[in-house]
């Protein structure tokens, strides 16, 4: 099987009733956009990639991802990263210690761990935020710290639910740029699901549209 | 790939029933066969009805029983109606977020200390009858049955000061789902009150959700032993009063009947539930009529004031009342009419400070490992229902409430005699374990809602980030809601500490308690006693309500994220 | 109901005899050794404060000099003592009972006797029964006229007092017939705890005693008198008592301790206690004003004895002897009887102790509250039980379930 993510006629259903039927590959460092009205099954498309459908669901076919058969793998196991409209930072934990959770587990030692931390931050732009409370951030600063707290976890695709509709026209712009920069950057295959046509414009692969 | 010990999570819910309803069907059966005459030791076994026909016959059974379903329906659907003016008129008001505030503390004084100080609040020789006394130039006390009226008014009242603020918890937890400020606007806008337009709009959706609570207070007034004792009439007595009147005669023949009588106390809790969903269909049609008419209401103002005031006077009760209690305990001698003692005195706190702090760490021990259990079932069941999908059905929830709903003084002694049998009697683990029957359902009460309520996509990200279930669970779930994870703690706490008859029956006298021995000092009546004893009972049930405040706000002082959850 | 409990339990109790293990009081030294390091599970009643001091004075001296630590089991009704050991030979425990000793009189003696429920005989063999002189007060050998055949031993003589407020009240009825009189004049100002309090039950006796036109019928069980004709004066009293009573009858103070609080609260005039001495602690506590003081009536009024007594069953009997021994001693019984600690009579007989610990007990000083002997007048015997239990049936009929 090829590198990249794919998608092997997958078919989710709820009890009797077919919610959405997908065959797709995505190759590293494209982006599919997933569009469709809100009740087509977008987000259950992404639950089940990621691992987490619910039980009420039931799934046939494949997911496939750099060879890998991960169907049936736990999610924690999948090494798929995923982004929400909301950042979902954890609001127990301080901006580091969100990064920190995500942070891959081959990065071993504090003093390595913490570097890679301030590393990443640096990279984004929000150096020396290690101790701040994630509830006092501004949005574009949340959405910088979740996808780096994704990035750290070495992922190998990458699933966007309406990453941006969150943020104003302005950061939305730079923030998008940014996930899609990184993502090119570590050759990522990107699966987005969206209902805004200038997210599908921006990322600039093809569209899939479900009804 | 199922994580380890995965199939005892999913076991979890089965375990929680067994461990919470196995006491109180073992408990019911240990009183249902010497009710039909089979007492294995006094080598009595003649099954028949002879109990019940020797019941019959007691000349004061009528009265009792009547008065216990008097006053329990009449006290749950006072409690119920002050509730419900209470939110209709003043939800989402800065009077309204004044009483929420007042509530834990309000939850966490027991029964009896609330009774007590009651009593002494509208006794004829009590602080009100004292206050008018120089306007009305009384020396004496006038001679007027107030406390242990026949029709059992004050008990009434004393049921319902309790109850108010458990059924306003109940609605609070309820409330935000239903969005009530939004179909109240709607209401508003169609030129409904806001009293009328709470009830037509918001009430017949939020009754649905507090109808078990309510079903547990009405089960819990009707058997209540503490309270009656202290405020109920005694000529006769409630039911459950006479029942265990008679389980402690030393005439050992009356047992049976008691056991009869904790039967019909069991009928009377069913037919009084049956009555009230009675009366729930009645009401509900009566106010679609109502609703049909298109009626706009009037006396808006005349609702509201009454809410309010009936909410204050039963809050003000309890507050005064552990007040008064305060002032007995450090009372010198207090004659009438005067307001307060002619000397104070630290007598009553020194000498009964040892005795009641003898029993402090068994209190403490029996209360945290209660807790502890039952907060580890129901977060095993919690996370049951969320890792495979349980669907809890309506039924699960009722079985929840079983413990609440079934009466004490009916399964019990059940129990008691089943301990013994079993050699358990009189050691901490079997209080303990008979604490959990009363304090899981409580805990889990407390925490489903806001456990159910955490956004589910921390948890996807987390799984996504490369932690396992448990690691989900243990540095992502449980540290958000360290908050209501505590504050169930603390109600389960407060219940333990509470436990009166399961404490002494299963205890066997051998585990001592801060209520078993408050309730031992105070059987003597003193004032004074019985107001250091019940403040003591106060604080101890307080003091995890005042922890499950303090821990979360330090541990989470620069979260500003987690203030509010 | 009883008798067949007592015939249907006859067959147990082949099982409930002492084992041989069980301790030997006749042989002191082994039950002294025994008893040390024990833990004796005291159940007594727990509402009262001088009692609960005593008891805690008690253990301190049980442990110091014998070893053997005392837990007072505070009850709110002895009965829950009884039905508690009952409930354990329900269920086959027949050694390593939750209770080791317990305080005990009358009726609930009566019944844990006759179900076997009782470890024994011990009394008689304690080394300080030598200080007793049953001869002379016949209440330490029979409990409400049932003889205690050693089954419990005594340790303190209580008797029924009557107080008044002397500011109020400067000339208190001395009589039933006096209180009824004088209750007529001023309606409300007396009331008696609800029987089947044991106190409230103590008023019925002792006005039965006063009204019968047949005493020697009541040392005798009910079921051999004509009850009614022995009674018929007494209901005839008590209807006319009722409607005059505090809250015209409709209800009535639970215990004791409420009627004085009742007193205190100016809502009564006259009260009573079971202790010669309850008047004088009640001033102590500050639960009734200086002026208050006792009296009783003319012809005498009801006395008997508190026991302690061990259940067949009890896990430390050794020790509950060493304990039941250390109540009869002449520093135990000083200590109880005296007024600033408890007052309750001593069980003692004078002129059988040594010199000094006889010159402890005349030293004792009573408060102008308490009555002295000569005032307190003769003590009348307790009928036998029964009739304890039918009166309390039949007032409760009466008057207890319709108000």
């Amino acid at each position: 099987m090829a590198e990249g993510l794919t998608l092997d006629d997958l078919r989710i259903a709820r009890g009797e009733d077919e919610l959405l039927r997908l065959d797709a590959h995505v190759a590293p460092g494209e982006v599919l956009t997933v569009m469709g009205p809100s009740g087509s099954g977008k987000s259950t498309l992404l639950a089940a990639v990621i691992g987490t459908l619910a039980p009420a669901f039931s799934l046939e076919g494949r997911v496939w991802l750099d060879g890998r058969d991960i169907t049936a793998l736990p999610p924690e196991a999948r090494r798929v990263g995923i982004l929400f409209q909301d950042e979902l930072l954890f609001p127990h934990l301080s901006v580091g210690g969100n990064l920190a959770f995500g942070l891959a587990r081959s990065v071993r030692g504090r003093a390595a761990r913490r570097a890679r931390v301030a590393e990443a931050l640096q990279e984004v732009g929000l150096a020396g935020f290690e101790a701040r409370d994630p509830a006092t951030l501004s949005g574009g600063q949340k959405a910088r710290v979740a996808l780096m707290r994704m990035l750290l976890s070495e992922p190998q695709a990458l699933l966007l639910d309406e990453p941006f509709s969150r943020l104003d026209a302005d950061r939305r712009d730079r923030v998008r740029e940014m996930v899609f920069a990184r993502a090119r950057e570590r050759a990522l295959p990107v699966l987005m699901v969206t209902h805004d046509a200038e997210d599908a414009r921006a990322a600039g692969g093809r569209v899939v549209t479900l009804d | 790939m199922p994580a380890p010990g995965a199939g005892l999570l999913r076991r979890a819910p089965l375990l929680t029933l067994l461990v919470m309803l196995g006491p109180v069907a073992a408990g019911l059966a240990g009183t249902l066969l010497p009710a039909f005459g089979i007492m294995p030791a006094t080598g009595e076994a003649m099954p028949g009805l002879d109990q019940f026909r020797a019941l019959a016959e007691w000349p004061g059974l009528a009265r009792s029983a009547a008065l216990s379903l008097g006053t329990g329906l009449g006290a749950t659907a006072l409690a119920l109606a002050i509730t419900v003016l209470i939110c209709a008129g003043w939800h989402g008001t800065r009077a309204f977020r004044v009483l929420e505030r007042g509530l834990s503390p309000l939850l966490s004084v027991p029964h009896a200390a609330a009774a007590f100080g009651l009593a002494f609040l509208i006794a004829p020789s009590g602080w009100i009858a004292r206050a008018l006394a120089p306007l009305a130039g009384w020396e004496r006390p006038p001679d007027v049955l107030i406390l242990q009226d026949p029709l059992g008014l004050s008990l009434i009242a004393g049921l319902v000061v309790k109850e108010v603020p458990f059924l306003l918890l109940m609605t609070l937890a309820a409330l935000p789902l239903l969005r009530p400020g939004q179909s109240l606007a709607t209401a508003q806008a169609l030129g409904y009150g806001r009293v009328s337009g709470w009830l037509t709009v918001v009430l017949p959706r939020l009754y649905p959700q507090i109808r078990l609570p309510v079903y547990a207070v009405l089960a819990f007034s009707l058997s209540v032993v503490d309270v009656a004792m202290i405020l109920g009439p005694n000529t006769p007595p409630p039911l459950a009063v006479q029942v265990l009147r008679w389980m402690s005669d030393p005439d050992i023949a009356l047992r049976s009947r008691a056991a009869a009588a904790a039967v019909l106390q069991l009928g009377l809790a069913l037919a009084a539930l049956g009555l009230w969903r009675l009366g729930e269909i009645g009401v509900a049609w009566l106010g679609r009529r109502w609703i049909e008419a298109g009626s706009r209401g009037h006396g808006e103002g005349v609702l509201r004031a009454a809410g309010l005031t009936l909410g204050a006077l039963s809050g003000a009760a309890v507050v005064l009342g552990l007040c008064a209690l305060a002032v007995w305990s450090v009372a010198g001698f207090w004659g009438f009419p005067d307001m307060l003692p002619q000397a104070l005195s630290g007598r009553t706190w020194m000498r009964h400070g040892m005795a009641l702090s003898d029993p402090l760490a068994d209190t403490a021990v029996i209360a945290l490992a209660a807790t502890a259990v039952a907060l580890a079932l129901t977060l095993a069941c919690l996370e049951a229902e969320h890792r495979f999908g349980l669907h809890p059905s309506a039924r699960a929830l009722w079985l929840l409430y079983l413990p609440l709903i079934v009466p004490q003084i009916a399964f019990l002694p059940g129990l008691q005699t089943l301990a013994i049998l079993g050699g358990l009697d009189g050691n901490r683990p079997a209080v303990i374990a008979a604490h959990v029957v009363f304090v899981l359902p409580y805990v889990f009460l407390s925490l489903a809602d806001p456990w159910r309520a955490w956004d589910t996509r921390h948890g996807a990200v987390a799984r996504a980030l490369g932690a396992g279930p448990s690691g989900v669970f243990w540095r992502v779930r449980l540290p958000m809601l360290l908050r209501p994870v505590l504050t169930a703690a603390a109600v389960g706490c407060a219940v333990s500490v509470g436990q009166f008859l399961p404490t002494l029956l299963v205890g066997g006298g051998r585990v001592q308690t801060l209520t078993t021995e408050a309730v031992a000092l105070a059987s003597g009546g003193d004032r004074r006693v019985i107001g250091a004893t019940a403040l003591a009972q106060t604080a101890a049930a307080f003091l995890p309500f005042a922890v499950a405040l303090a821990v979360p706000a330090l541990a989470w002082r620069n979260r500003r994220g987690l203030r509010h959850g | 109901m009883r008798r067949l409990i007592a015939a249907a339990t006859a067959a147990l109790a082949a099982t409930a005899l002492p084992a041989l293990a069980d301790p030997d009081p006749a042989d002191w030294d082994a039950v002294l050794d025994e008893a040390r390091g024990q833990t004796v599970y005291w159940n007594a009643w727990g509402g009262s404060d001088v009692v609960n001091g005593f008891i805690d004075w008690v253990g301190a001296e049980a442990e110091e000099r014998f070893g053997v630590t005392v837990e007072h089991v505070k009850l709110s009704d002895t009965a829950e003592a009884v039905t508690r050991v009952l409930s354990e030979k329900t269920a086959g425990k027949d050694e390593g009972g939750a209770i080791d000793l317990v305080w005990i009189n009358g009726e609930n003696f009566a019944a844990m006797k006759e179900s076997d429920l009782l470890f024994g005989p011990y009394a008689e063999a304690l080394p300080n029964w030598q200080y007793l002189d049953p001869q002379e007060n016949a209440a330490l050998t029979a409990d409400f006229t049932v003889p205690t055949e050693g089954m419990e031993s005594p340790w303190g003589m209580a008797q029924l007092v009557f107080y008044h407020d002397s500011a109020r009240l400067p000339e208190p009825p001395r009589s039933m017939p006096a209180l009824l009189d004088w209750l007529e004049e001023n309606p409300g100002r007396f009331t008696f705890p609800q029987p089947p309090d044991f106190l409230g039950a103590t008023f019925l006796k002792q006005a039965l005693i006063e009204l019968t036109p047949d005493m020697d019928a009541l040392s005798r069980p009910v079921s051999e008198a004509d009850y009614d004709r022995v009674t018929a004066p007494l209901w005839d009293y008590m209807d006319r008592l009722a409607p005059n009573l505090w809250r015209q009858g409709r209800a009535y103070p639970q215990n004791a301790t409420r009627l004085i609080q009742l007193m205190a609260d100016n809502e009564i005039d006259v009260g009573f206690e079971f202790n010669p001495n309850a008047a004088a602690n009640a001033i102590a506590n500050n639960q009734l004003p200086g002026t208050v003081r006792s009296h009783v009536h003319e012809g005498g009024t009801l006395g008997n004895a508190s026991f302690v007594a061990i259940p067949f069953n009890a896990n430390a009997m050794a020790g509950a002897m060493v304990v039941a021994n250390l109540l009869l001693s002449p520093e135990a019984q000083a200590r109880m009887s005296d007024p600033d600690v408890w007052g309750l009579g001593t069980v003692l007989a004078l002129d059988k102790l040594p010199e000094e610990a006889r010159a402890e007990f005349e030293a004792v000083e009573r408060g102008p509250a308490t009555l002295s002997p000569e005032e307190l007048g003769p003590t009348l015997p307790e009928p036998h039980p029964s009739w304890m239990e039918r009166l309390e049936e039949d007032w409760t009929a009466r008057y207890g379930v319709a108000p």
